[in-house]
């Protein structure tokens, strides 16, 4: 990788959890690669954290297991790690650090870039405008996913965001624009990873789908790389081939797992749940790299998914996520106890680019009063529903009655969907006009009279109507 | 008074002023016509000036006095304007958890307050929203001047995965545009958006040069930071002999919403109000998720005071009248959903019908409607004037032994609707709306 004679230095001085300690080393920088040569000849590789006068740590990626002190010869390549960047990853499967996993060879690449990307200067940015439909009415219609948006799927162990972020994966489209779907896993399940291939597999055969795969049982450590590896390869195809890329980070609690280790290895401070201080910025290097530029065609949009350990959304991954991306699109154990796919639970979840990418121009006139009307509606069907836990659903008065029914319809009707099933826009905003319509006009305060008549459905006949 | 001026943009005026420690005779001072940001202007007292000066952002700009005595900042927010207002010169703090809508509103008090001059901190924030504001300020017309808003506004872009040290800095250089053109005689304001990521830079750099940490791992430093940054907000006579202002708007973001965390905590001993954002208000949609019960504000009294100078001496009045039916209608509502809304007596019934009405024709305000995104103080007075009187006459009825029932036959939803359906400054067409409903009221008896 460099022109520079390759030093071997074997002079160890501890191994500490993922990292490893080198002594008398010379004019070694951060984020540089080392090779780690095991006396059995095997390879492994890492990169440096720290550097203090003659000493060096070294994050290694597959895991220290197996390393003794004495045997081992590290050498730097006296440059960040770069990967090779290109169309050539599309249609492959790979691991966590980019090594083939189809049986294909290694990926070439038309250039190499550094895994840690930059930051765009805001004034290079675009502002995000156009949706990203993904055929899920609950996103589409209700949390609409914008091309160049960070927008994370917030859930529970034992719920199917899996499934939901891969029929994302295999539905999404940009509008007949050019698109390729970038998936990263990190520390899911072999089953997993298998449904995930599964529902994919049209989309790679098409050639539009990179699937990098760190199983479960993988080194925990190379969790750190393969986000950036994936990111790295999304920007270029994005930024230099003027594809839209939607980036799938599955599951980022995961990769601040290994984030941690790593920071417990090294001592240091911890702040909260043992994370380490700086996670929001380390969170921030891969979220923020998301975005549009001005003059260039394509976009990086992220759908990262978060598990929120025993559902506590206050917990540091979720919350510093959810302080960095661009909404969240929460699913909730409740609505999955009531068989609804996908679980979406309305009033936790939240597109904050929606305004700009759907709406007049974008997608449907009245798309973005409905949302906010349904919205509103499923808020005060909340309310009806907390009263009917305490006096009973009998108790409740007529206009009570028909939130309630609201609701139901909105979850059965709106939200409910096959995990095949593809709706298009028009069909999931019809349908929140139906759900809509079984109040009265009058209750629809957060809409215009204009869209009002025009989208508005009488059905005299629905019981509902009567009250209010 | 300065040595100089020349339109830097459409909106603002550029003042040339001899900086601070510089002082004498003006010996020379250069003919009118282009000068280079780097030429000299004038000689003063054997210095030579420059369009350019160079402060220390660390070390607040001298004033010659700070005024005493409020004046309102208006925002155009009726949730602030009308409740919890803040006065020129002063200081506000803005906590809420992720998704209560700290940077929408913060952007609607930088697009739609009345200052001079907005200095924008994006601090540890996100890149598409720098962008975002960069695009909505150029392409929207600032209603005193006519001009695009992005004339009248800095903004400094740090955002969350941009160096750390530079986010540590960018605050004070924020504060220290601010004191610039509150040096020219502007009235400022300073948008810090979040001090929060400002307050983990420092805890970063502490931890990195390992200093001891006292809270959550921050340093002992933290509080006195905090209060040194709000204590840069001033309405002052400048050493210029010109008036001019900083306000200092703070955005707080509390690791899983707690309030007791150390940032949120120090911050609301040194700011003089707090637009609490509240999670719930924000689930159900309710934008600006302002908490009616968790806002305060030291400015309300001397503010009401101004207004009551300038002909509105009902200001305090109204706002504790409308404070109190909302403190009353949460407590009915609790108490609502142990026995039933129906069992409650009419007149209590009818206080909860207000409420939800003030709550949703007043309290709410759409950033995205043209008509709703900026609220002219006079209609905000009509508004809540509106629901005020419309609550008397129905009141008024009950007394009289109308019932309920009959009241609610008269549709209200255009009182929640006025707001988006009448200008920004349409206090007329709500007024008329009071009187046409008033009248339809008055049928009933």
């Amino acid at each position: 990788m460099s022109a520079r004679a390759p030093i071997e230095h074997t002079a160890i001085a501890s191994l500490r959890g993922p990292l490893l300690v080198v002594e008398q080393v010379e004019g070694v920088g951060w984020d540089e690669v080392a090779e780690i040569r095991l006396a059995s000849g095997e390879v492994r590789h890492g990169v440096v954290l720290d550097v203090s006068r003659d000493l060096a740590v070294v994050e290694v990626y597959e895991g220290t297991a197996g390393l003794r002190l004495d045997g081992l010869r590290v050498a730097f390549a006296g440059s960040p790690m770069t990967v090779p960047v290109g169309e050539g990853w599309l249609g492959r499967i790979v691991n966590g650090r980019g090594r083939p996993l189809d049986g294909g060879p290694p990926v070439f690449g038309t250039a190499a870039r550094t895994v840690q990307g930059h930051p765009i200067n805001p004034a290079a940015r675009a502002t995000p405008a156009e949706p990203i439909l993904t055929g899920v009415s609950a996103i589409d219609g209700l949390a609409t996913l914008v091309r160049g948006q960070k927008l994370p799927v917030f859930s529970v162990g034992g719920l199917p965001h899996l499934e939901l972020a891969a029929q994302v994966a295999a539905q999404a489209t940009a509008g007949g624009e050019p698109f390729a779907v970038v998936v990263a896993a990190m520390g899911i399940t072999n089953a997993d990873a298998a449904m995930v291939r599964d529902t994919l597999e049209e989309r790679a055969a098409a050639g539009d789908l990179a699937l990098f795969l760190n199983t479960a049982d993988d080194p925990l450590v190379e969790r750190i790389l393969t986000p950036r590896l994936a990111l790295t390869v999304a920007e270029h195809l994005a930024f230099e081939l003027g594809r839209h890329v939607l980036v799938v980070l599955a599951d980022m609690t995961s990769y601040c797992e290994a984030v941690r280790e790593v920071s417990a290895a090294r001592g240091e401070i911890p702040s909260r749940r043992g994370y380490p201080g700086y996670l929001y910025s380390d969170l921030a290097s891969l979220y923020e790299r998301a975005g549009r530029i001005k003059g260039r065609a394509g976009s990086v949009t992220q759908l990262p998914v978060v598990t929120m350990p025993a559902g506590d959304i206050t917990h540091p991954v979720p919350d510093l996520t959810g302080y960095i991306t661009e909404g969240q699109f929460v699913l909730s154990h409740d609505a999955h106890v009531r068989g609804i796919y996908p679980p979406f639970d309305p009033l936790r979840s939240l597109s904050r680019l929606m305004r700009l990418g759907a709406g007049p121009g974008r997608t449907r006139d009245d798309h973005l009063e409905l949302a906010a009307q349904l919205y509103a509606l499923v808020a005060q069907a909340q309310h009806a529903a907390d009263l009917a836990e305490v006096v009973g659903a009998d108790a409740l008065g007529d206009s009570e009655q028909a939130y309630l029914a609201l609701r139901a319809a909105f979850e059965s009707d709106l939200v409910a969907q096959g995990r095949a099933e593809s709706r298009t826009l028009e069909e999931t905003l019809d349908r929140g006009w139906r759900v809509a319509s079984m109040l009265p006009r009058r209750e629809l305060t957060m809409v215009s009279e204009q869209t009002l008549a025009r989208r508005y459905e009488e059905a005299p006949d629905a019981p509902a109507r009567a009250a209010g | 008074m300065p040595i100089g001026r020349f339109p830097e943009t459409a909106a603002v005026e550029f003042r040339v002023l001899v900086p601070a420690g510089v002082e004498g005779t003006i010996d020379w001072i250069a003919e009118a016509g282009e000068i280079g940001s780097g030429e000299p202007v004038a000689r003063v007292g054997g210095t030579e000036l420059t369009l350019v000066q160079t402060w220390p952002v660390r070390r607040p700009r001298p004033v010659a006095e700070r005024r005493r005595g409020a004046r309102p900042l208006t925002t155009g927010q009726r949730a602030i304007d009308l409740f919890y207002p803040v006065a020129e010169g002063s200081s506000a703090a803005v906590p809420g958890g992720f998704g209560t809508g700290k940077t929408v509103l913060l952007q609607q008090i930088a697009k739609w307050c009345d200052a001079d001059v907005i200095v924008y901190v994006g601090c540890g924030e996100r890149g598409n929203e720098m962008a975002d504001v960069l695009d909505e300020l150029s392409s929207l017309q600032d209603p005193r001047t006519g001009g695009a808003l992005l004339d009248r506004t800095v903004l400094i872009a740090n955002t969350s995965n941009m160096p750390v040290l530079a986010r540590e800095a960018s605050i004070y250089t924020g504060a220290t545009v601010a004191e610039f053109y509150r040096d020219m005689g502007y009235r400022s304001v300073v948008i810090a958006d979040s001090t929060s990521r400002w307050a983990e830079a420092l805890r970063e750099v502490a931890s990195r040069t390992g200093e001891l940490p006292a809270e959550e791992g921050y340093p002992a430093g933290l509080a006195s930071a905090l209060a040194a940054f709000y204590e840069r907000s001033s309405r002052a006579r400048t050493l210029g002999g010109a008036d001019g202002s900083v306000t200092i708007l703070g955005a707080i973001s509390p690791p899983g919403g707690d309030m007791s965390e150390p940032v949120s905590a120090h911050t609301r001993r040194f700011v003089r109000c707090t637009w609490t954002l509240d999670t719930d208000l924000a689930y159900a949609r309710h934008y600006p998720a302002v908490s009616w019960t968790g806002s305060s504000s030291r400015d309300a009294e001397p503010v009401g005071a101004w207004q009551a100078r300038h002909g509105d001496p009902d200001w305090a009045v109204r706002r504790e009248r409308a404070l109190r039916l909302l403190a009353d209608a949460d407590r009915l509502e609790s108490i609502a959903e142990l026995v039933g809304a129906g069992s409650l007596p009419e007149p209590e019934r009818l206080v909860l019908r207000t409420a939800k009405i003030l709550r949703e024709g007043v309290l709410q305000q759409s950033s995205l409607s043209a008509n709703d995104a900026r609220c002219d103080p006079t209609k905000q007075v009509a508004l809540l004037d509106l629901v005020l009187g419309i609550h008397d006459r129905c009141a008024r009825l009950l007394d009289r032994g109308v019932a309920l029932a009959t009241i609610e036959q008269i549709d209200l939803s255009p009182v929640t609707r006025a707001r988006d359906e009448t200008p920004p400054d349409g206090a007329a067409q709500v007024r008329n709306l009071l009187g046409e409903l008033l009248a339809r009221l008055g049928g009933l008896e």
